[in-house]
């Protein structure tokens, strides 16, 4: 793109966003049938997760599709501020969801409910969008609506031996709005805005607060987190992808987060895809991730109830995560076979750094001589890197 | 503003609007073949897609403006 003709693509933008609501051109189309088998694996700071899922989506009609998927997460171990109170855990998630695709005129609708069940979490959402084609298809449009309801407990008990207290509840409802506009022939860009706001028990039973405590020998003890009981988020995402001159493609996304307990975060992500021939496909990725600290997060507060609300869990510290990945596509029936028009295989491995600048190592690292002699609070800063692997399967038909 | 600026503004203001309607699109049909391409797809394959923000948002604190809906608490 030059930058001549940058200001006017904007303004075009612009324009369609504006009149978006005002006249409607275009059909959408189902996407095709298809049937994956999926298998993940993710190891990474102590933890090591096992998932399985298997999903189909058929069209009944050309109006009309259904989609299953099943997924099982198999968790054993434990993340390192669990790990710093517990024993290591072994649990299991299952996750089913239906969603129901119909279009109607130049309208595509969707509903979709997903049921998530973990010995001590369960969570029910129940999801509606739908997304409208419009100037001759150069502009999609979308809104969409999600509920979640979640019942909380704690498991007490062991790994072979729950026992399970259900805590309390928390409830979920997310807005989302998003725009996809073709640009010119070789690219395309869209922006979503999703708002989230929860009500209920927010706060992860198993991660404590650790305060400083003269009367044990560490110098800290642990207690309990207290977290506000309301919390609303919005983010925005921008991205665009581009047809390179030969047969591959780039694409740039990012995205800016913000919410009511001072967290702000900025995710930005590259992306390439290069086919060779009509049997492979390379994809190559970067992300690159920094949030800061909740204004009520501390690795070390003062004193017991030195505050209202307070928190020591890891996913409100201060960080940064860089993340590369590749995953390769083999079209291993290309021009199909009986009744399948393809079927692919993939590989997608992605190597994640976290690095967090405000959350420390207290499970390796304390005042005694055997954990280093560290004072409390001066702990090294705790990092990890993930490797996430994923094999999946995929007919189309 | 007078009566007659606010319909003068509101009658310009709708053939604005509805002269929209006949926007032409400026890529026609038969200029999209790249852009039918798969690999120009946002998410070609969903269960990974899912499954990747499931990671990141069960260990950061961002959610959101991914696409994607599920449940779980990834609280271990």
């Amino acid at each position: 793109m030059t930058i001549r003709t940058f200001p006017r693509h904007l303004s075009r933008l612009a324009a369609v966003a504006a009149l978006s609501l005002m006249c409607v051109a275009g059909a959408a189309v189902l996407p095709d049938d298809r049937a994956d088998l999926f298998y993940s694996n993710y190891r990474g700071g102590g933890m090591d997760i096992t998932g399985a899922s298997v999903l189909v989506r058929k069209k009944f009609s050309e109006q009309f599709s259904v989609e299953g998927n099943f997924f099982i997460d198999k968790v054993s171990g434990a993340s390192i501020d669990v790990l710093s109170q517990a024993s290591v855990i072994k649990d299991q998630r299952n996750q089913k969801s239906l969603s129901v695709d119909y279009i109607h005129d130049k309208t595509q609708y969707n509903l979709s409910y997903t049921d998530s069940t973990e010995r001590d979490y369960v969570s029910n959402t129940t999801h509606f969008s739908l997304s409208q084609d419009m100037f001759g298809d150069l502009t999609t449009v979308s809104l969409g609506f999600t509920l979640s309801r979640d019942k909380v407990g704690e498991n007490n008990g062991t790994a072979s031996s729950p026992d399970v207290s259900w805590l309390g509840h928390a409830t979920s409802r997310s807005f989302e709005a998003g725009v996809s506009q073709i640009i010119t022939k070789d690219l395309i860009a869209g922006v979503t805005l999703e708002v989230i706001t929860d009500q209920g028990l927010l706060s992860n039973p198993y991660r404590s607060i650790r305060y400083v405590d003269t009367t044990v020998p560490l110098g800290y003890s642990l207690g309990t987190q207290i977290y506000p009981a309301t919390h609303t988020s919005t983010a925005v995402e921008t991205r665009v992808k581009y047809y390179l001159p030969y047969r591959a493609a780039a694409s740039l996304s990012y995205r800016y987060f913000g919410d009511t307990w001072g967290v702000h975060a900025n995710t930005i992500e590259l992306g390439y895809i290069h086919p060779l021939g009509n049997k492979w496909i390379f994809e190559g990725r970067l992300r690159h991730y920094s949030q800061n600290s909740a204004t009520f997060y501390s690795d070390l507060f003062p004193f017991v109830d030195s505050q209202n609300f307070v928190a020591r869990d890891q996913n409100l510290a201060a960080s940064n995560n860089n993340s590369i990945a590749g995953k390769a596509t083999w079209a291993f029936a290309p021009e199909g076979f009986l009744i399948f028009k393809r079927a692919t295989a993939s590989l997608d491995i992605s190597r994640i750094q976290f690095k967090y600048r405000d959350f420390r190592n207290i499970k390796d690292y304390n005042s005694t001589t055997a954990g280093g002699g560290y004072q409390p609070g001066t702990e090294p800063l705790y990092a990890f890197d993930a490797m996430v692997y994923q094999v999946y399967i995929s007919v189309f038909f | 503003m007078t009566m007659r600026a606010s319909l003068t503004f509101a009658v310009i203001g709708a053939g604005l609007l509805l002269g929209a309607c006949s926007i032409q699109p400026w890529v026609k049909p038969y200029e999209r073949d790249r852009l039918a391409d798969p690999i120009m797809s946002w998410d070609r394959d969903a269960i990974s897609g899912a499954y990747l923000d499931h990671i990141y948002e069960s260990r950061e604190g961002s959610r959101g403006a991914t696409g994607t809906a599920g449940g779980g608490c990834g609280c271990n």
